[in-house]
């Protein structure tokens, strides 16, 4: 069949009968698990979605160092040492926190029935606390990419505590501004030390913290690979978290 | 001194169209001898918002002292209460009073120039009331001052909210007093920006919800649509109440001219609950197919705990019974469009509350299933909260009453 073929005289694309393209494209879909339904039986991977973000958002993390926690849901037994040490460390008045345990019940599941969710500030890349601010308090740090606040410009108007999905920030009466967590960045990664206070606490390691960005770092590995299933919180709110839940 | 005799010998200058105006200093002296001239019962409703307010203020400042954290039932759940949503009730009606009057002044539509001075003098006074009343929720207003100024983010719906609502209480606050100075032109064109800048400012209060995705109940372009035409029905139901009381005060009967006035107001405001309700019917429908979160906060409103304020308060006394009133009087009955505006105006109040405190209720973390989100929220305005909205609402009472008296019916330049 194929004699001739240096002989044969190349035929445009347009050319091309309407069958042979769309056998063509479904060989196309097929791999890519688009007939399949999108994720299923798919020989491209699906992981991006995990993350909720784009691909193009995996590929180039805009932050160096990128600070982000993956949390192992899974480890962590509800000691609340992290909230403690969290609360210590950034001085943390009663009746507020940058950091909580929730809690799930599933009454009947097989074996191990209540699991626990840390919760902290999920320092977004597109965060709605920051567009929310009409002063600049809120902001993203051009360089970390950690949500930070200025607290002299805080006018306590609450819009960004409304605005934000994860009820992550509440109005401080001692500094007279909102609070929040800042991956303890005024209080212990500004002054030379590589972890917060909530990841240095858990006896679990269920809280690593580090830089996203980096391929020989723990998250990094933790992050990218295809077997591993990871998820953020509120994926549908848009805000591209730098929290990233797994269990393992 | 000297500002008045500037002001006078401006004021004594040609016009284009109005009338030859007296000199200032008799404008003042008159307008002194107006309010002088008042009935005893004048005097004693005035005295009684006076007496509220200052009760209402002592309080207020009470809460600045103890903390809002402590005078106030808010929490980091629910952040925005009964002042936020009172906030929200006075600029909408402001809002819509400037809508009501731009129709006659910015439009031309005769029909309208009636309500016009009146609409215009009440806008400046429900917005100032509404700044009066978010003073007492933003905790640190004077770094608002100073870095809306200096720092600001234009990314951000409440900047532009603020902001827009500064220009506009200026620019209506200019078109009263030009109006009574019968510079037309200037009026003109300050009406005509302050329906613009109150447009945009009003749209970016609806924005501030619309824009939060993580609110599924408020999230979407519905808020700053139905915040434009929520506006247009509050202004209609404002400037009825406000000018049938303002006749019953001035003593005198309403005259053609005004009766054709009210009459084409009602029809607008008529119309405007019929859009209202028909937004409302829709954002129901679309809700209930929706996720979770949204189904939940609708059927708190529909069957749960806020119920009686939507089909009672919202439903029936805000929309129903008015345009049923309005209607079945064929918008000519005075007294039964009084009526209808009063209902409006409660049923809107309750409306705005509801607006404010149904969004936050869903807990933020429902779809994970959380022990700490099976519920949802709670809030119940505690008593300082509710006098400052008495503040609010005792100042438009005052403000309206001297109005009345000041500028005598509100009659001049027509």
């Amino acid at each position: 069949m194929f004699e001739n073929i240096d002989k044969m005289k190349r035929e445009p694309a347009g050319t091309l009968p309407e069958f042979e393209r769309r056998k063509f494209l479904k060989l196309g879909f097929v791999v890519t698990g688009v007939l399949a339904g999108g994720g299923l039986l798919s020989l491209v991977s699906t992981v991006e979605k995990s993350f909720a973000s784009s691909g193009l958002f995996l590929e180039q993390y805009p932050y160096k160092p990128h600070y982000s926690m993956v949390i192992r849901q899974n480890l962590c037994i509800d000691c609340e040492l992290c909230v403690a040490a969290c609360n210590e460390t950034n001085q943390v008045p009663s009746y507020g926190y940058r950091t909580t345990i929730l809690e799930r019940t599933v009454p009947h599941a097989v074996g191990r029935q209540t699991e626990f969710i840390p919760m902290l500030c999920m320092q977004c890349n597109d965060p709605p606390c920051v567009r929310a601010c009409p002063t600049r308090a809120s902001y993203k740090d051009r360089k970390n990419g950690i949500v930070m606040m200025e607290n002299k410009k805080c006018i306590g108007c609450k819009a960004c505590m409304v605005a934000c999905p994860y009820n992550a920030r509440y109005f401080s009466e001692e500094i007279h501004a909102i609070d929040k967590c800042d991956f303890c960045f005024v209080t212990r990664l500004s002054k030379g030390e590589k972890l917060t206070a909530c990841s240095v606490a858990c006896p679990t390691g269920a809280r690593t913290f580090g830089d996203l960005a980096d391929p020989a770092g723990k998250i990094y590995r933790m992050i990218h690979q295809l077997e591993a299933q990871v998820w953020t919180i509120r994926p549908k709110a848009g805000t591209k978290p730098n929290v990233f839940y797994m269990k393992g | 001194m000297a500002d008045e005799t500037k002001q006078s010998r401006a004021t004594t200058g040609k016009d284009s169209g109005g009338p030859p105006s007296p000199g200032f200093t008799s404008e003042v002296m008159s307008a002194v001898a107006g309010l002088l001239s008042g009935t005893r019962s004048f005097y004693i409703i005035f005295s009684l918002s006076l007496v509220t307010i200052v009760i209402a203020s002592v309080v207020s400042l009470d809460a600045m002292r103890i903390g809002f954290h402590t005078a106030y039932n808010v929490t980091r759940e629910i952040q925005w209460g009964l002042i936020i949503s009172t906030y929200i009730f006075f600029v909408v009606t402001s809002t819509g009073l400037c809508i009501v009057s731009a129709i006659g002044h910015v439009f031309g539509m005769k029909d309208f120039m009636p309500i016009v001075n009146r609409a215009v003098f009440l806008s400046v006074v429900t917005i100032f009331a509404g700044f009066t009343v978010i003073f007492f929720d933003i905790e640190n207003p004077i770094r608002m001052g100073i870095y809306q100024v200096i720092s600001p983010n234009l990314a951000s719906n409440l900047w532009w909210m603020g902001t827009l609502y500064g220009a506009y209480m200026i620019f209506m606050g200019i078109e009263f007093v030009f109006i009574l100075l019968h510079k037309h032109k200037i009026a003109y064109y300050a009406a005509l920006a302050g329906l613009i800048s109150g447009i945009a400012a009003h749209s970016n209060l609806g924005a501030i919800f619309g824009m939060l995705t993580g609110r599924e109940f408020w999230y979407g372009p519905y808020m700053p649509i139905y915040f434009i035409a929520s506006a247009a029905m509050s202004g209609g139901a404002a400037i009825i109440l406000f000018t049938v009381l303002g006749y019953k005060i001035n003593n005198e009967v309403i005259d053609a001219p005004m009766k054709r006035a009210l009459e084409a107001v009602s029809k607008l405001t008529a119309l405007m609950i019929a859009v209202i309700l028909f937004f409302t019917t829709w954002k129901i429908i679309t809700g209930l197919v929706g996720t979770a979160g949204k189904k939940d906060v609708l059927m708190a409103m529909l069957t749960g705990p806020y119920a009686l304020n939507f089909w009672g308060f919202e439903v029936l006394i805000g929309m129903v019974i008015p345009f049923a009133l309005l209607l079945g009087s064929r918008f000519r009955n005075v007294k039964i469009s009084f009526l209808a505006s009063i209902l409006m105006i409660i049923g809107i109040f309750i409306m705005r509350y509801d607006l404010v405190v149904l969004g936050q209720v869903v807990p933020a973390f429902q779809e994970l299933g959380v022990i700490e989100a099976r519920e949802l929220h709670t809030y119940f305005p505690s008593f300082h909260e509710m006098m400052i909205t008495v503040a609010g609402l005792g100042i438009v009472a005052a403000a309206f009453l001297l109005g009345e008296r000041v500028f005598k019916g509100h009659k001049s330049g027509h």
